[in-house]
């Protein structure tokens, strides 16, 4: 642990690629937002990126192992915060999911990803068999599932199911008959947007708007039909910053936080979205890369829940975007405006890059 | 890779708590790693399918979303009278529109009972539209009161019902009281049925177009055409950008041959009275005056009448929609009498000297005619029974110079057929002459010698529309010139007829018309000191004489009252024909004409005093000399 570790071992091709992305981001919050009540959230973006890189480096500088160790402490303050935010927190949009604390707004959900992680890198990594059993998997569930619940009850049903993949990851990570599971959720994926396409359009709307109805006040599938609108559009090439009239008039709800890859899309075109897609793409492999090379399970599990979390919320939030999955409010990683969410992403990575530094044992 | 994998299997140093190697895990993140990949392309192909595949759609919904089309109304000409003051003007109000591109079914409930409309009306107006391009607005209200005008300014935020949308317009204000409400017409929105007709070819839904009288016979002058402005607005339906403005062209205005003086007189001396006045000059048929009682509020029909006010309207037994001066066909009676002495003297079947005995009455082809009077005339000659309208006397005119002369000189007159003003104001009825060859036509029957006799005193089958008779007597006192009556200044008129009429006939039919109301006649009570003004009353059945005697006759039965007076008596410049429905006799007209004929002159007079120009805040009206 004493042994000196210098800047240049970071993962600097993670970190530029999250800079690249990072700035991308702030330029079509900028681009969103010039002339609107929200104009200043592109510098607000910068800094909380630059408050990100300072919390990045102090996830990277403590050991995960000494992380590890204080799960059940880390656990048990994310559930009091959960409830807090429950108790007394601001009501937004219909839903209590941000907590104040000394003149900050923190969305507590964010951070117990975090905490989510952890604890499953740690239970899976003191395992001493090669496959999961029925009561590790209850344990695992009701951890998880209280949180998710929480979560799911401010209502935040987008965040609360977040949780779940990192589990699902982590469970198919550490062997559970993985050989079967993995036939069942092929069988699911299959199943559940053929499932989606036999759906009447009302059908389809009904689901949306009873899976998070106060987002849809407009009516079901008004935000769904400005976002395609707005990514199609904008063609191969784009229509250019600040020229996307979608996004510019407003047609196209939150350009900035959750539409912001319809925004980019609109203004972007086909070739900007390849380009970004591409990029998140190096983010998610170099995360993968850093599991593989971990120098124990408990970081490569760290490491994979991270990937599977970012993959997650690029599924979910990219594929609101083109009409391909329901609006549920999950935001962009390193593109979407937002402190909360910027810091966890940047705390992740923070983590990836704390396993990498020990990759060689410490 | 495979450098980091012997790195992976070094041995490790620190204190190990648990078997600890992540090879075991590989396969499962290169799993993890194909399922990006596809997760990956998945998301692309989303990409590609809404940009590059239906780019074109997008595009073409992404403008619609931003660009709206708001139609800028062209205020209609104003309506003037001879002098230029304002008839017909237009006031501003708010309409309100909705938009169909936003618009939700559920909200249609709540928007009509907030601006007072049926909603099912609202739904079947909407309905219409269904088959034209959605970004057409439809108009569901003009002139809003202030409280629905509150309704919408309140309610039209993007979480209300953004659908409505509030113009501003100009609206059509008529005179109170129905002043010339027949002559003027209405405008109204353009009906199912007439977006059919090729008429209305150029119109479309929606718009406001002149429906009766004169609104709808110079609808191409009086209409403006509307501007537009296509707009650039954002999802909260502000506007942000012009793209293209063209603005509204205002309607021309028509200048009237009315004088809103005289004409508020005749409307005056007609309140709570069926019946018409119409006041020409003879000398150029320009129409001083026309009024049709029971009138109808042109306001009420504003753009869509309410279904109650229109059947109150339509069932009303007195029928307020007709324009009784140009459309009412009502036997003459004595009010012919002018014209039948005309036809005898032309035809050189009396002199002026032609003299018969009033006894009351008298006996032609086996039956008795009576004389109006309760007593006799004694010994009548032409001048005297103008004067007194002796029947008895006009009996043997009209014996003496037959049915043939009486159609000529009557449809000489311009009687039996339109006089013309239906340029103007359609509909206008024609009247009838009898004469054997109609009778023959029509009934085929043959004429008997008896009905000359009715016809001689304006009863038979002969009718008159008020104008008509304005006109005729107009035209005979002008020395046997007619003018076309009209109702547009400037307008070209054609070449007056011009009967082939003695002077000196004339001139013995006028001193009668003269005697009538100067010399103690019929038509005393329309005397002018000063003025010399001539006419003549009639009364007219409605009813047989044994019908009357039975006692069963309501007032809707009783005579018609006429009187159709001009002055001065040479080359007169006025001619006011007064219908008075059930007025029982003509006696109780003549103060009608007597009052328009007045407001006439008085006009003038006031107008000939020389002025103080320094005093004079406005602009003289010119009135033709």
């Amino acid at each position: 642990m004493a042994r000196y570790r210098s800047l240049r071992d970071l993962d600097w091709t993670l970190l530029i690629i999250a800079l690249i992305i990072c700035s991308l981001g702030v330029l079509q919050i900028y681009s969103a937002t010039h002339d609107t009540k929200w104009r200043n959230a592109w510098w607000k973006q910068i800094v909380w990126i630059l408050i990100g890189l300072g919390i990045m480096w102090v996830a990277t500088s403590i050991d995960y192992h000494t992380l590890l160790s204080q799960v059940p402490v880390l656990y048990a303050i994310s559930i009091v915060a959960l409830i807090a935010t429950f108790a007394v927190g601001d009501v937004v949009f219909h839903s209590r999911r941000w907590i104040t604390i000394f003149g900050f707004t923190f969305q507590t959900s964010e951070f117990e990803k975090i905490v989510i992680i952890l604890m499953l890198a740690r239970y899976l990594s003191e395992l001493k068999r090669e496959e999961l059993g029925i009561r590790d998997l209850l344990k695992l569930g009701g951890l998880v599932g209280i949180p998710t619940a929480l979560v799911m009850y401010q209502p935040d049903l987008g965040t609360g199911l977040t949780y779940l993949p990192i589990l699902a990851a982590g469970v198919l990570m550490a062997g559970l008959r993985w050989r079967y599971l993995a036939a069942v959720a092929i069988a699911c994926a299959l199943i559940l947007p053929v499932g989606w396409h036999f759906l009447k359009d009302y059908q389809r709307a009904r689901l949306i708007t009873f899976l998070d109805p106060s987002r849809d006040p407009r009516g079901a599938g008004y935000q769904v039909i400005q976002s395609k609108i707005a990514v199609g559009s904008g063609g191969m090439w784009g229509r250019g910053v600040t020229h996307g009239t979608q996004t510019q008039l407003r047609f196209l709800p939150v350009p900035h936080t959750d539409f912001i890859m319809s925004a980019f899309a609109e203004e972007h075109g086909f070739v900007g979205v390849v380009v970004v897609l591409g990029l998140y793409f190096l983010l998610l492999m170099q995360v993968v890369q850093n599991a593989q090379t971990a120098s124990d399970r408990a970081g490569m599990y760290i490491c994979m829940g991270v990937a599977t979390l970012l993959l997650f919320h690029l599924l979910v939030n990219v594929g609101m975007a083109v009409g391909m999955m329901p609006v549920t409010g999950i935001p962009l990683p390193l593109m979407s405006s937002g402190g909360s969410s910027t810091f966890s992403v940047f705390m992740m990575l923070g983590l990836v890059n704390n396993v990498r530094l020990r990759r060689f044992g410490s | 890779m495979q450098a980091d994998r012997e790195r992976v299997n070094l041995p490790d140093s620190s204190t190990q708590l648990f078997h600890d190697d992540t090879k075991f895990a590989l396969d499962r993140i290169a799993v993890f790693q194909y399922l990006s990949v596809g997760i990956f392309l998945f998301l692309i192909c989303g990409f590609w399918v809404l940009q590059v595949r239906d780019h074109a759609a997008n595009s073409e919904m992404a403008e619609r979303n931003r660009i709206k089309t708001v139609p800028l109304l062209a205020p209609r000409g104003k309506i003037l009278d001879r002098d230029g003051r304002v008839i017909v003007d237009n006031h501003s109000a708010y309409t309100v529109m909705l938009t169909r591109e936003n618009l939700k079914s559920e909200h249609v409930q709540s928007i009509a009972d907030g601006l007072n409309l049926d909603p099912d009306d609202l739904r079947i107006r909407l309905r219409r539209y269904e088959s034209r391009p959605k970004y057409i607005p439809v108009m569901i209200k003009q002139e809003l009161s202030p409280g629905e005008l509150a309704f919408v300014e309140s309610h039209r935020d993007p979480e209300t019902f953004p659908e409505m949308e509030l113009i501003q317009n100009q609206r059509r204000l008529y005179p109170h009281g129905g002043l010339a409400a027949h002559v003027i017409g209405y405008v109204g929105e353009i009906s199912e049925q007439e977006l059919n007709l090729p008429e209305f070819a150029k119109y479309s839904q929606g718009d406001v177009i002149g429906k009766f009288g004169l609104e709808r016979q110079y609808n191409d002058t009086l209409i403006g055409i509307d501007g537009q402005r296509r707009v650039v607005v954002d999802s909260m339906g502000r506007e942000r950008e012009v793209l293209e403005s063209k603005e509204a062209t205002p309607g021309h205005n028509l200048q009237l041959t009315l004088d809103l003086d005289l004409q508020a007189v005749a409307e005056l001396s007609m309140e709570n009275r069926r019946g018409a006045v119409v006041a020409l000059d003879p000398r150029s048929g320009e129409v001083l005056a026309m009024v049709s009682r029971p009138a109808f509020d042109p306001n009420a029909f504003a753009i869509r009448i309410r279904a109650q006010d229109w059947k109150e309207l339509t069932s009303n037994p007195y029928n307020p929609l007709m324009n009784r001066a140009i459309q009412a066909q009502f036997a003459p009676g004595s009010t012919f009498k002018p014209i039948v002495a005309l036809a005898g003297l032309e035809s050189g079947s009396i002199d002026d000297h032609f003299s018969v005995h009033c006894g009351g009455g008298a006996t032609f082809y086996g039956r008795y005619f009576k004389c109006w009077i309760k007593g006799a005339h004694g010994a009548v000659e032409l001048h005297r029974g103008i004067v007194q309208s002796c029947d008895v006397y006009f009996y043997n005119v009209g014996n003496k110079t037959g049915i043939d002369s009486i159609a000529e000189y009557a449809q000489m007159a311009g009687l039996g057929k339109k006089t013309g003003v239906d340029f103007d104001l359609p509909g206008e009825a024609e009247g009838l002459v009898p004469s054997p060859k109609w009778k023959l036509r029509t009934q085929r029957e043959k004429w008997c010698a008896g009905e000359t006799i009715s016809v001689a005193i304006g009863h038979g089958a002969v009718t008159v529309t008020p104008i008509q008779l304005a006109s005729a007597i107009g035209g005979v006192a002008s020395g046997g010139v007619w003018y076309r009556p009209h109702l547009v200044k400037g307008a070209a008129v054609p070449e007056p007829r011009r009967g082939n009429l003695h002077a000196d006939n004339i001139a013995k039919v006028i001193s009668g018309m003269y005697g009538v109301v100067n010399e103690g006649g019929t038509g005393a009570s329309a005397a002018i000191p000063g003025l010399q003004l001539c006419g003549k009353t009639g009364s007219a059945q409605r009813a047989s004489n044994a019908l009357v005697k039975s006692g069963r006759v309501g007032r809707e039965m009783k005579d018609n009252a006429w009187f159709v007076g001009f002055a001065p008596r040479e080359n007169p410049e006025i001619v006011v024909a007064v219908l008075f429905e059930n007025g029982e006799h003509g006696n109780l007209a003549a103060p009608i004409a007597r009052d328009v004929i007045k407001a006439y002159f008085d006009k003038k007079t006031r107008l000939a005093r020389p002025s103080q120009p320094q005093l004079a805040l406005f602009q003289r009206p010119q009135v033709p000399n």
